[in-house]
């Protein structure tokens, strides 16, 4: 019959976070725990469809509309509300027009999108930095773009805390118009934001040294239960006359995970520059996907432009943030009742939906083989996979492996 | 034509306002009303979805919707497919045929004759849609070459230039082949030139990437517009089928596609699909959910699918009505030029013949907007307006040369 054509490639390893999950799924111990992927779930386990995004599906269902294919910046309404929660409707830069967005498939779309039009187009750099860590579809995402990628430091392992004093000083170090990207809230994976203050600092070095300025915002909303307060340090840094590129997911604040629900976009100098940036956007778009699924978009729209959809919208985003906070001080709690001795304070001191649990590998390892409590190597979890049902059993297992 | 260059002429007709604005130019069926079309077997899935409690948001997984892949491969393969049978086929949810063609471009340019070899030639149909070109560049591709296709005198397929091709082609080529209803001429390869066309490509070695964007939509028949892609499978090609469900189905804004690996054994085809994986999860991590569901849905019910494929024959037997209309109104004309073309070609499009200024006289006269190429949207035409576009024709061709 012949050779193969695919004879020398080679078994792609599992992605090590949807992987988890894969692996999850095999697991037959009644007792296990998913805390890989990010994705939220009531106190019961569940998944969440939130009811204001049923309202919404609703309505849809009922308007009978057609499936004509969407321009291939997407839906123009969902492009202008998405911008508009992201700064505030009566930011400037929002009132004068003076940015683009593009509908995009969730986050992960709007990174390449961002990632491919910075190779062709920011002349001054290849070079993009990252905090260390960061989710680890970044650096996959901006390289198969083009780029070449760096880190500061961001995460301390002695205080499971921010390495302030780390980051400013690489920062100042970065050469001039490099590219650096940050999360704009709930650092993912470890939970771990700069404060107000530190913002400040960091808006001042980032000037200062001419840096490009990429967010990644994927859980605004998500992080404080504040949809304002999640994004403070994106509009910080525009009012700081920073042009930021911005890129956004529905996936976790609406639950919109499989309808690959995002937005990308540039805050340009005028309108003149944003029409232009938006006609290469469109043929970096195109030959991807040519235009992004309708499904989702449509539902996110109705929720941000009908103020009872949206006021409940916002009142069940608090509702999951609470939850995990809850979650976050039982965690705590139980893990003194267990009898460790250890310091767990980070546990609350983080935000969202991740936590570095400052777990290491072979204890990780042990959690998954002897606890079938699953989760991604570097100690990261899910907060939101855990349950006032579980949340004791996880104590007593993070107990036995670090005791 | 770009997307952009449709959009402008879209933005033009509404801006005219002109109550015999036309639109042949979008690659959208419509109806006899000149309206979209839901199909029916649609709405009612929607329904079905939309009533269902038990169903969420989750993230498919990477390769997307198990049942819509195996489904969606099944549809193009043949129930009886017996590379499906031997477990060597595998299927990848996309975002639409674009998606589908990116992402096998984006695994070609990485693993195919070599590794990350973007030196390996490249050859798209002359012409073809416009978007093929910007796909494999983006991918990496660095040598794009067109294959002759179209014969502009003789108005059909120029087979002798097509095959010259392939036989000077390099070694491991790539050769991009519309399955059925080639955009955007309408102009397929007989069963016997398919035959021809495998031959040269086997002994070459040339492998062929299929766009199948029009199955069903093309003849009405699911198996015979899929006829060339598993006469390819049976000849033993390993190869890529990007399959869009936007037309067949109507879910032009969902993104529905399927890229169909057929590979020598499950060995390679389940490596292929690992490699595929760490493509699709920078790009756009795992495929929408709503499009697939409605067609794996569709797929898996008979009764569903029974309706399924009445809609698509619906639509079909329209577009060819309208074909077989059109040329007897221009042959009744007397339009000077034989118009045989118009109902040998086949699917949503066809190359009229129209020279520029023809196209011009039909656009600015006529309101009648078709492509700079003469290229006419059939689903366009409907009973009320055929004898306007016919007379309209016979105008621009007889004030014209």
């Amino acid at each position: 019959l012949g050779l193969s054509w695919w004879s020398h490639v080679e078994m792609g390893p599992p992605d090590p976070i949807l992987g988890v999950t894969e692996a999850y799924k095999r697991d037959t111990n009644a007792k296990k725990m998913n805390l890989g992927v990010g994705a939220y779930r009531d106190d019961n386990g569940k998944p969440y469809v939130l009811n204001s995004i049923r309202k919404a599906e609703a309505q849809i269902a009922a308007k009978k509309m057609d499936k004509e294919y969407l321009p291939i910046a997407g839906l123009a309404e969902f492009n202008k509300a998405s911008a508009e929660l992201a700064l505030g409707d009566t930011n400037e830069v929002i009132k004068s027009g003076r940015y683009v967005t593009v509908q995009t498939i969730s986050g992960t779309g709007s990174l390449r999108v961002g990632a491919s039009f910075l190779q062709r187009f920011f002349k001054y750099s290849r070079d993009v930095y990252l905090p260390k860590p960061s989710w680890g579809n970044h650096t996959p995402i901006f390289r198969d773009a083009g780029m070449q990628l760096h880190a500061y430091r961001y995460y301390d392992p002695k205080t499971c805390g921010f390495d302030f004093a780390g980051a400013l000083d690489d920062i100042s170090k970065i050469p001039e118009q490099s590219v650096i990207l940050f999360h704009a809230c709930a650092h993912n994976p470890t939970g771990v934001d700069p404060r107000p203050e530190q913002w400040k600092e960091l808006a001042a070095v980032v000037k200062k040294r001419n840096l490009f300025a990429f967010f990644d915002m994927a859980y605004q909303g998500f992080a404080s239960g504040d949809i304002n307060r999640d994004s403070w340090a994106v509009r910080h840094f525009i009012e700081q006359g920073i042009n930021v590129v911005l890129s956004q997911s529905y996936a976790k604040n609406m639950g919109l995970y499989g309808e690959r629900v995002g937005a990308f976009s540039v805050i340009c100098k005028d309108v003149d520059e944003a029409k232009r940036v938006e006609s290469q956007l469109k043929i970096l778009i195109r030959p991807m996907y040519s235009n992004p699924p309708i499904n989702g978009a449509r539902i996110a729209t109705i929720i941000l432009t009908s103020p009872d959809l949206r006021k409940e919208w916002l009142e069940e985003v608090k509702g999951m943030a609470d939850r995990i906070i809850d979650m976050r001080n039982q965690l705590v709690a139980n893990l003194k009742k267990e009898g460790s001795s250890h310091n767990w304070q980070h546990i609350t001191d983080q935000i969202g939906m991740f936590c570095y649990t400052g777990l290491k590998p072979e204890q990780v390892e042990r959690l998954t083989k002897e606890f079938s409590i699953y989760m991604t190597k570097d100690g990261r979890i899910s907060v939101a996979g855990v349950t006032s049902g579980n949340v004791g059993y996880l104590a007593r297992a993070i107990h036995q492996v670090s005791k | 034509p770009s997307r952009s260059s449709i959009a402008s002429v879209v933005q033009l007709v509404l801006s005219l306002g002109v109550w015999k604005t036309l639109l042949f130019s979008l690659a959208a069926y419509r109806t006899d009303e000149g309206q979209p079309w839901v199909l029916p077997v649609v709405k009612k899935v929607e329904q079905k979805i939309a009533n269902d409690a038990s169903l969420n948001h989750e993230y498919l997984p990477i390769l997307g919707l198990p049942e819509f892949r195996a489904n969606a491969s099944r549809i193009v393969l043949g129930e009886d497919s017996r590379a499906i049978k031997e477990n060597r086929v595998g299927g990848v949810q996309c975002l639409g045929g674009t998606g589908g063609l990116r992402i096998g471009a984006e695994f070609l340019r990485r693993w195919y004759n070599g590794t990350n070899n973007t030196a390996t030639p490249v050859y798209i149909s002359s012409p073809s849609w416009e978007n093929h070109n910007s796909v494999f560049v983006n991918a990496g591709f660095k040598d794009i070459r067109a294959y002759r296709y179209w014969d502009a005198a003789k108005r059909g397929l120029d087979l002798e230039g097509l095959l010259e091709d392939m036989e000077s082609a390099p070694e491991f080529s790539i050769f991009v082949l519309h399955a059925c209803a080639h955009n955007p001429t309408g102009t397929d390869p007989t069963l016997e030139q398919w035959k021809q066309i495998a031959a040269v490509m086997k002994r070459r070695f040339l492998f062929p990437f299929f766009d199948s964007a029009y199955q069903g939509f093309a003849s009405g028949c699911l198996d015979r517009d899929a006829w060339a892609v598993r006469y390819f499978v049976s000849e033993g090609f390993e190869l890529f089928c990007a399959q869009s469900f936007s037309k067949n189905f109507g879910l032009y804004n969902e993104r529905v596609g399927n890229l169909s690996v057929v590979g020598k054994d499950a060995d390679n085809v389940q490596r292929v699909l690992s490699q595929m994986e760490k493509i699709v999860r920078t790009i756009w991590s795992n495929p929408p959910s709503q499009g697939a569901r409605i067609v794996a849905t569709t797929l898996t019910c008979p009764q569903l699918f029974a309706e399924w494929k009445d809609n698509v024959k619906t639509m079909a037997d329209r577009v060819l009505l309208m074909r077989s209309e059109l040329r007897a109104r221009l042959q009744a004309l007397g339009t000077p030029g034989t118009w045989n073309h118009i109902t040998e070609q086949i699917g949503m499009f066809s190359f009229t013949g129209l020279n520029p200024k023809q196209v011009e006289y039909m656009i600015k006269e006529k309101h009648i907007y078709l492509m700079a190429s003469g290229r006419i949207n059939m689903c366009g035409l409907t009973t009320k307006n055929l004898d306007y576009v016919a007379s309209s024709i016979h105008e621009a061709v007889t004030k014209f040369q």
